[in-house]
């Protein structure tokens, strides 16, 4: 956290309302994003007992397991939530754009034109946390190596045929999201932690509803009792108002309410099975309805702790949308394009289940991709954004001024003279300015949308006055082939100027041999290791 | 599990303990678990906890009086399953718990030293079981050979005048040496474990190996190293690893994996170090403070909450935002911060960052002040005593004009 994180905290316990850490929204947020709001049983990692999802606010949809202990309720519940999820993932895989590349042929090196298939947009799961990431991310595990009746094997107890599916799925996004700058799957907390600062600590952050008080306290209260209010605020019988977001339920909401209502649903459920085996129709029927009334309560119930959470997911949407699109979300958001198109591509092409663990180079790719990822979020929000590139500045990482002198110069070494002009800007920025230092221009709202805009600038930075707060530069590149500089290449006296010392571009990082090629230091080529079969018996007893 | 109860020592007139009796009032004394003591390191320079632990005053309790209940609670079905899972671990003669521990420790299969069970009393007072552990410990210690498993054995250890009894899952006796075995029903799902609950258990365990080696050191009449990361070998003193035993994957089969505590008992020895110097603590305590919870006949309570709070509030607390999931008067702490403007409200780091800046208010006018004043005041005398807060300020003012800055020309137009 930066000093001014921390001062824009400061400034919320002020003023008792969440304050902006963003100009701009720095995530993209889909047209028809799919929220999800899970619940998990207590003491059984990652045993689902509800998940409230859909895309239309007015309507969303209660999956749950009558008693999560019971593998067939359990098969029966993911079942219904691969019908209610694979459909919307599912409807954007058609809608495809051709891309046009270039591939290079294997033998002879030459470069022939290719064109590649990329989904015209994108699914978007938006969850209440971070733990509400973990625990998909568990479904995903405990599902997508299960075998199904359409297996040559299916085991005793075979998954419903697309609940593996769902389980590959799932696992893409939970590990899609830990990309940073990505958008296929986003908790909300998160989200509004990266827009706004309340006047609370990020642990206290992580309530959802507590970090919403911030947002929309109730007249006559500030942020910080409103928070209060949504943590701890029960009812006279000892619930509750605002249920936490999950997955974890409140203890004495197991305790007072969930336990009696699936007790009632065990004893129905034994009755009913009871009946059957004696033949009695009449206490079969009475059982049966017995069963409904008690899977009834229960949707009762949990709907009443998850809608709260569901509302709360929107309304951080509506704040969300209410901020201008940054610059770079685009280009972003086609990076999530590509992730989509490319699971989809690896599920038609019938590979594997993603494996248990990674091998070596597969895991060194995903962290140099996510070490990328994460140096072009922060230039690209530094540019996108005056509070981000402020962080920079803060940091003495970039600085901004006024344009003070320009003066003509030329390298006269070569054959023909260059202009190296010498830039002075007076600033009240302190950056880490070594003399020889190399410096970039950030080309602020005056460059021209497309690639028709000026080229990158780089500079040298050749005195530093720290008193009279002045910076002098001298511009090495983006003026041009001639004597002369491009007109509008430099900036003129008076003119506001920035510029960073990190680079504007990301560099690749060099290339991770094929998993084929995997060194021995490395544990060799995976194919050596034995691919552990997958279990049957490895469920949730 | 931990069942563990504190009983003051017998009859003794030590001053400590009585004051600290005196404190509580007549309810009975608040055990100090492995839990509480471990959460004790997680904010050692808390004097408002250490008192309060020391006592024994039920800090839930206290709590509810002082108007903000303790969040806490365990849900039926997570207490459920890890009865389940214990119980299925020790189900046919511990068949499933040997299988983790043959692996790790290398117990023999059956046949060639056959593992014993002694009976550790469990139904007597926890005296008698502490003394009776002792015994089957020395004597399973005493014979390098044999296998000997302590089913939840009882531990004594002195806290700050009082007697604290520990209740490990389970200890393992092998070669003179011991192991603790700590059984927890979260899992290890593809060979790792949330390494929040991971950390809580080996600080849980980190008490249990140090009650072992001071008995130890006691039994062989040395003293307890003075370095925590030295093993010291005596007969019956447990190993720095200790066995965590959790389900494995998504099932119930049980795996076991070594966990080095002594990070975690170094910490420990210090935390409980200083709980011993509860007595300067509790000298500056106004005469007239007290935790007394109980109520007369009438129900009427020993104290008001007034008096409660106003008591609460005699000894100083270090409150960060991590004592809300850790300590039962977090929430009465965090309003305490927030009523007096602290910048502790906003987590450890942003006091850190901000040097000797201590409320909002404080830190708000730093920012608020403009640059040439900052600079004006640079040429003051008072620059060494007070050099710290400068800084901060200075760097407050130019936070605050950046973001100034940046908002209004983020500002749509």
């Amino acid at each position: 956290m930066s000093l001014l994180t921390t001062l824009a905290r400061l400034e919320a316990v002020r003023s008792g309302r969440a304050e902006p850490l963003a100009t701009v929204r720095h995530r993209h947020l889909s047209d028809r994003p799919m929220v999800l709001v899970p619940l998990t049983a207590a003491g059984e990692s990652g045993a689902p007992l509800a998940v409230l999802l859909g895309t239309d606010r007015e309507a969303p949809r209660l999956h749950l397991v009558p008693q999560p202990l019971n593998r067939t309720l359990r098969s029966d519940f993911l079942a219904g939530l691969a019908a209610d999820l694979l459909p919307y993932l599912e409807s954007f895989a058609e809608d495809v754009e051709q891309i046009e590349g270039s591939e290079k042929d294997p033998e002879t090196g030459e470069k022939t034109q290719v064109f590649r298939e990329l989904c015209a947009d994108a699914p978007q799961l938006i969850v209440p946390n971070g733990a509400g990431v973990r625990h998909l991310a568990l479904i995903g595990r405990s599902t997508r190596f299960r075998r199904t009746a359409e297996d040559a094997d299916p085991g005793p107890y075979p998954a419903p045929v697309r609940v593996p599916l769902l389980g590959r799925w799932l696992t893409h996004f939970t590990d899609r999201a830990q990309v940073p700058g990505s958008s296929l799957l986003l908790p909300m907390t998160s989200l509004l932690a990266r827009h706004w600062a309340t006047g609370q600590s990020h642990l206290e952050d992580q309530h959802l509803a507590a970090r919403l008080a911030w947002h929309r306290p109730p007249p006559g209260l500030t942020g910080a009792e409103a928070a209060e209010l949504a943590e701890s605020a029960r009812d006279d019988a000892g619930q509750l108002l605002h249920p936490p977001a999950g997955p974890a339920t409140d203890p004495r909401f197991d305790e007072a309410v969930l336990a009696p209502a699936i007790t009632r649903y065990d004893s129905a459920a034994g009755a009913l099975r009871h009946a059957a085996e004696q033949g009695d129709e009449a206490a079969a029927e009475r059982a049966r309805a017995a069963v409904r009334a008690a899977v009834g309560q229960l949707e009762e119930a949990l709907t009443a702790v998850l809608l709260p959470t569901w509302r709360d997911v929107w309304y951080g949407l509506d704040l969300l949308r209410a901020l201008p699109p940054a610059g770079h979300l685009e280009e972003r958001w086609t990076g999530d394009r590509w992730s989509f198109t490319g699971h989809r591509d690896r599920l038609a092409a019938g590979e594997p289940p993603q494996p248990r663990q990674d091998d070596a180079v597969t895991a060194a790719r995903k962290l140099a991709q996510r070490e990328r990822e994460q140096a072009r979020l922060d230039v690209q929000e530094a540019l996108d954004d005056p509070l981000a590139m402020a962080e920079h500045r803060l940091a003495g990482e970039a600085f901004s001024g006024v344009v003070t002198e320009v003066v003509p110069d030329w390298d006269t070494t070569g054959r023909s003279p260059k202009p190296r002009p010498l830039v002075t800007l007076r600033t009240t920025d302190r950056p880490h300015a070594d003399l020889g230092r190399e410096a970039h221009r950030v080309w602020g709202s005056s460059r021209p949308e497309g690639g028709a805009g000026p080229s990158a600038q780089k500079a040298e930075i050749v005195a530093v006055d720290p008193v009279g707060g002045t910076v002098t530069l001298r511009v090495l590149s983006g003026m041009g082939r001639r004597k002369e500089p491009e007109p509008g290449s430099l900036p003129e006296p008076g003119e506001a100027v920035t510029f960073t010392l990190f680079e504007l571009t990301v560099r690749q990082s060099a290339p991770l041999p094929e998993p084929d090629d995997t060194p021995w230091t490395h544990g060799g080529p995976p194919g050596a290791a034995p691919v552990p079969a997958p279990s049957t018996s490895e469920e949730w007893e | 599990m931990n069942v563990s109860t504190n009983v003051p020592p017998g009859g003794s007139a030590e001053p400590l303990a009585q004051r600290l009796a005196e404190l509580r009032g007549p309810a009975p004394q608040r055990s100090l678990n492995a839990r509480s003591l471990a959460a004790l390191a997680a904010n050692p320079g808390c004097h408002r906890r250490a008192v309060l632990d020391a006592a024994g005053v039920d800090k839930s309790a206290l709590a509810a009086r002082l108007g903000r209940p303790a969040p806490f609670g365990q849900s039926p079905f997570a207490i459920a399953r890890g009865v389940i899972f214990e119980s299925r671990l020790k189900a046919d003669d511990y068949a499933a718990l040997l299988e983790p521990l043959r692996h790790h420790l290398g117990v023999p299969a059956d046949g060639h030293a056959p593992l014993e069970v002694p009976d550790l009393l469990q139904r007597s007072g926890p005296a008698v079981r502490a003394d009776r552990t002792a015994q089957a410990l020395a004597r399973a210690a005493a014979d390098p050979d044999a296998w000997t498993l302590l089913d939840h054995p009882l531990l004594r250890l002195d806290v700050a005048g009082g007697t604290s009894y520990l209740e490990p899952d389970a200890l393992v006796v092998h070669g003179g040496r011991c192991t603790v075995v700590e059984i927890k029903s979260f899992p290890v799902l593809d060979g790792s474990a949330d390494p929040a609950k991971v950390g809580a258990a080996a600080r849980q365990a980190a008490v249990y190996v140090l009650a072992l080696q001071r008995a130890a050191a006691a039994a062989a009449g040395v003293p307890l190293s003075d370095d925590p990361y030295t093993e010291q070998r005596l007969p019956g003193s447990p190993r720095t690893s200790v066995l965590l035993v959790c389900p494995k994957d998504f099932g119930n089969r049980p795996t076991a994996v070594a966990v080095d505590v002594r990070r975690e008992l170094a910490t420990t020895r210090r935390q409980l170090s200083r709980m011993t110097g509860i007595g300067r603590l509790l000298e500056a305590l106004p005469p007239d403070a007290g935790f007394d919870l109980a109520c007369d006949e009438a129900g009427a309570p020993a104290r008001t909450a007034e008096q409660l709070t106003a008591s609460v509030e005699a000894v100083p607390a270090a409150y960060s935002p991590d004592c809300l999931s850790t300590c039962e008067l977090g929430f009465h702490c965090r309003a305490r911060a927030r009523r007096d403007d602290r910048v502790e409200q906003l987590g450890r780091g942003v006091r850190g960052e901000l040097g000797s800046i201590r409320t909002v208010a404080e830190a708000l006018a730093a920012a608020g002040t403009k640059a040439e004043d900052l600079a004006g005041t640079d040429d003051g005398t008072d620059d060494d005593t007070d050099g710290g807060a400068e800084d901060a300020a200075e760097r407050l003012a130019y936070a605050a004009a950046l973001r100034a800055e940046a908002l209004a020309a983020g500002a749509p137009a």
